[in-house]
């Protein structure tokens, strides 16, 4: 059953009944068993839920980014108009890192420790952008530089002559391209807000902090000026100071580049700072999506509101914290009808043999429980 | 001999961890990891220490269980100095001293049971033997929410909540008056941690226990913590009871710490000023003149620069080491 929302524009990424199974030796993983998300342009969508629920292999199906053992089973995954599941992997390869760009967790182990961050940032730009063009122009902008210098006949004809090539520029040797390249992805480092830019470039990831290579990376994600970035648990090693930083970073590149950002966290702290809706994994499933305002002063779902229980409270009066009893359960063998309802406490007849729909409550709030059905 | 009630005294406690170089191992340099922290815990209360990673937090707790030896300071536990005695006699002082560790992954040893993990502490003090071991086990094991059927079962089999509770038994099992507890939830979900966190609360209660509870969560610290210390390069920078702190925070660092903390609240955190600190936390191998934190300082002054500021009580149980205050 799906909802259509009233008044809302077609949403930038859409998917439809994601199901990706990862088969091991044990049995068969549902890891992601149907799951539904909207994420509209512009805005800040956030992914949450506990350990092994599914965010991040959500985030891996939309790149399709599985790896064996595991699948992408059915659904559908629309992005732009086109369903990515259906592009072939040439197709796919263009779109990961220029439309769709994604921020890792640990910047340590993900970038490469060989290559200086220049080159890492200048190797995404080579494989996604035309960069004739610039090349051309990075040359003029060399020649009027002499011009001033020393006006000389000889140079201003060349610069004409290249001027008029500018509608169907040739093809640049690689070196040039190579030139270009840096010089964008110096000007990407200076929109991460990178302290001196031209040194870091020529700099290898250990010679940075952890802040600073998570920089790095936000500025290899947006070099190309993606539609959508993920940003998957992309604080969580960093050290609350500089989480503030990187945060209150994206949330400025958003307003300048006019992109989406999914962010996939744990931390319902951050979801309540940065994010303009959220979506509540548990299971394999998204049971809870609202806009953030909504949901955490209206929990509907009573897993989320387990969940915003279960935190220490920084400011109000300290009580005892109220738990979820019970453990997720196992993903191989999941529980019938509602997977919750071994731990809920609102548990009816039903809840153990039918699986509720997620619908539309109220406006702009989604839930799957039986409670609201 | 114990005065006002304190069961633990640390005096100038410093650590320096030696850089050597080349193959002779000629010492070029020290890190800074603690460098002179001071503070006292009165019994039945817990301490919250706070701060950044590479801030010194866990060097102070395991230096306080002499699992590290201090560079210099004194570590007074029941009026006894424990920084000087033999290795056997500490032993003995580690009954009433243990410790909680953050990774229940790794301080298990994967080859043995529960029963043994749990009794190990038992059999080296010569507490209990054979029957009375299994039921000392079986009973620790049940305080901590687990059952009997767990005993003969490998960590492996357990989840990472059930761990941190085979670690907690392990650390109850000699009944200690005083635990360090370091960043015992962090590697725990939400829903888990709250469970822990109720553990160890109601422990504390029913045994009359003493916590040290190192993390870097603030929000765990508060819901736990009696009073709290906020450490920033090796120095604690501030020391006040929970709601003293909480309503005010005086030094430049604890305001930005408590401002970056994200809240699970929308409304609450849209619409407080946040102090966006500048820079890295600069390296303990040659910490910052003076005051260490000025480089990252708003309000920094001349004197921040040349002069260390000390730690001071400036309102009643509020300690703090800023200029600022002066």
């Amino acid at each position: 059953m799906e909802v259509k929302l009233s008044k809302m524009p077609e949403p930038l990424l859409k998917i439809r009944n994601l199901k990706t199974y990862f088969f091991t030796y044990a049995g068969i993983v549902k890891a992601l068993d149907g799951v539904n998300l909207d994420i509209y342009k512009g805005e800040t969508m956030g992914l949450v839920g506990e350990t092994g629920c599914g965010k991040s292999i959500t985030s891996l199906s939309i790149l399709r980014l599985i790896q064996p053992p595991g699948k992408i089973m059915e659904g559908e995954i629309w992005f732009k108009g086109r369903d990515l599941l259906k592009l072939t992997d040439e197709e796919m390869r263009k779109i990961r890192g220029k439309e769709i760009a994604m921020v890792f967790q640990d910047p340590a182990t993900y970038i490469n420790p060989v290559l200086t961050i220049g080159e890492q940032i200048a190797e995404v730009i080579m494989l996604h952008q035309d960069l004739k063009k610039d090349v051309l122009e990075m040359k003029i902008e060399e020649l009027m530089k002499k011009l001033e210098e020393k006006p000389n006949e000889k140079l201003k004809a060349k610069i004409e002559e290249l001027k008029k090539a500018l509608n169907n520029p040739p093809n640049p040797s690689k070196k040039e391209i190579k030139k270009v390249a840096l010089k964008k992805a110096v000007e990407a480092l200076r929109l991460v807000k990178m302290p001196s830019p031209e040194k870091v470039v020529t700099q290898y990831p250990h010679e940075l902090s952890g802040g600073m290579r998570q920089r790095a990376m936000i500025a290899m994600a947006l070099s190309c000026k993606p539609d959508l970035i993920i940003a998957d648990e992309a604080t969580t090693a960093l050290d609350v100071t500089i989480q503030a930083q990187i945060l209150n970073l994206l949330n400025e590149i958003k307003k300048e580049v006019e992109t989406s950002i999914l962010i996939i966290t744990h931390d319902l702290g951050i979801v309540a700072e940065v994010c303009d809706r959220v979506a509540v994994m548990y299971a394999g499933l998204v049971i809870e999506e609202a806009d953030t305002f909504s949901l955490f002063k209206n929990p509907l779902h009573p897993y989320t509101k387990g969940l915003l229980n279960a935190i220490p409270k920084l400011y109000g009066n300290p009580s005892r914290l109220k738990i979820i009893p019970g453990f997720v359960p196992n993903l191989i063998n999941p529980p019938s009808g509602c997977r919750f309802h071994p731990r809920c406490e609102y548990a009816m007849e039903i809840c153990r043999k039918e699986e509720p729909k997620l619908i539309e409550i109220e406006k702009n709030h989604k839930v799957s429980c039986h409670l609201y059905g | 001999m114990v005065n006002n009630g304190v069961i633990l005294e640390v005096k100038g406690l410093k650590k320096l961890f030696p850089i050597k170089e080349g193959v002779l191992g000629k010492i070029k340099g020290y890190v800074y990891a603690v460098d002179g922290v001071s503070f006292n815990l009165k019994k039945g209360e817990t301490l919250g220490l706070v701060g950044e990673s590479g801030c010194g937090k866990t060097t102070v707790g395991r230096c306080i269980l002499r699992l590290i030896e201090p560079t210099e300071g004194e570590i007074i536990f029941n009026g006894i100095n424990i920084t000087s005695l033999s290795n056997s006699e500490m032993r003995k002082f580690r009954r009433e001293m243990q410790i909680v560790f953050q990774d229940p992954y790794a301080s298990l040893n994967p080859r043995w049971t529960i029963k043994n993990i749990i009794g190990e502490p038992l059999l080296i003090h010569g507490l209990a033997k054979k029957r009375e071991l299994h039921e000392k086990v079986l009973e620790l094991l049940l305080k901590v929410g687990l059952s009997e059927d767990h005993l003969n079962r490998f960590p492996h089999e357990f989840s990472g909540g059930q761990r941190q509770r085979i670690c907690i038994a392990k650390a109850l099992a000699l009944k200690p008056k005083f635990i360090v507890l370091d960043e015992p939830t962090s590697s725990l979900d939400v829903s888990v941690q709250a469970q822990i966190l109720n553990l160890l609360m109601d422990l504390q209660q029913e045994l009359k226990l003493t916590y040290l509870f190192i993390s870097h969560n603030l929000s765990v610290i508060k819901h736990v913590s009696n009073r709290i210390a906020v450490m920033y390069l090796g120095k604690i920078v501030e020391l006040a009871d929970k709601e003293d702190l909480f309503s005010k925070q005086l030094h430049p660092y604890t305001k930005a710490l408590f401002s970056a903390i994200p809240i699970p609240d929308p409304e609450l955190t849209r619409k407080r000023n946040k102090i966006i600190l500048k820079g890295d936390v600069p390296s303990p191998i040659n910490p910052p003149s003076g005051c260490r934190f000025h480089p990252r300082c708003e309000y920094a002054m001349e004197i921040c620069r040349k002069e260390e500021p000390k730690l001071i009580e400036i309102e009643k149980n509020h300690f703090v080491a800023c200029y600022l205050e002066m």
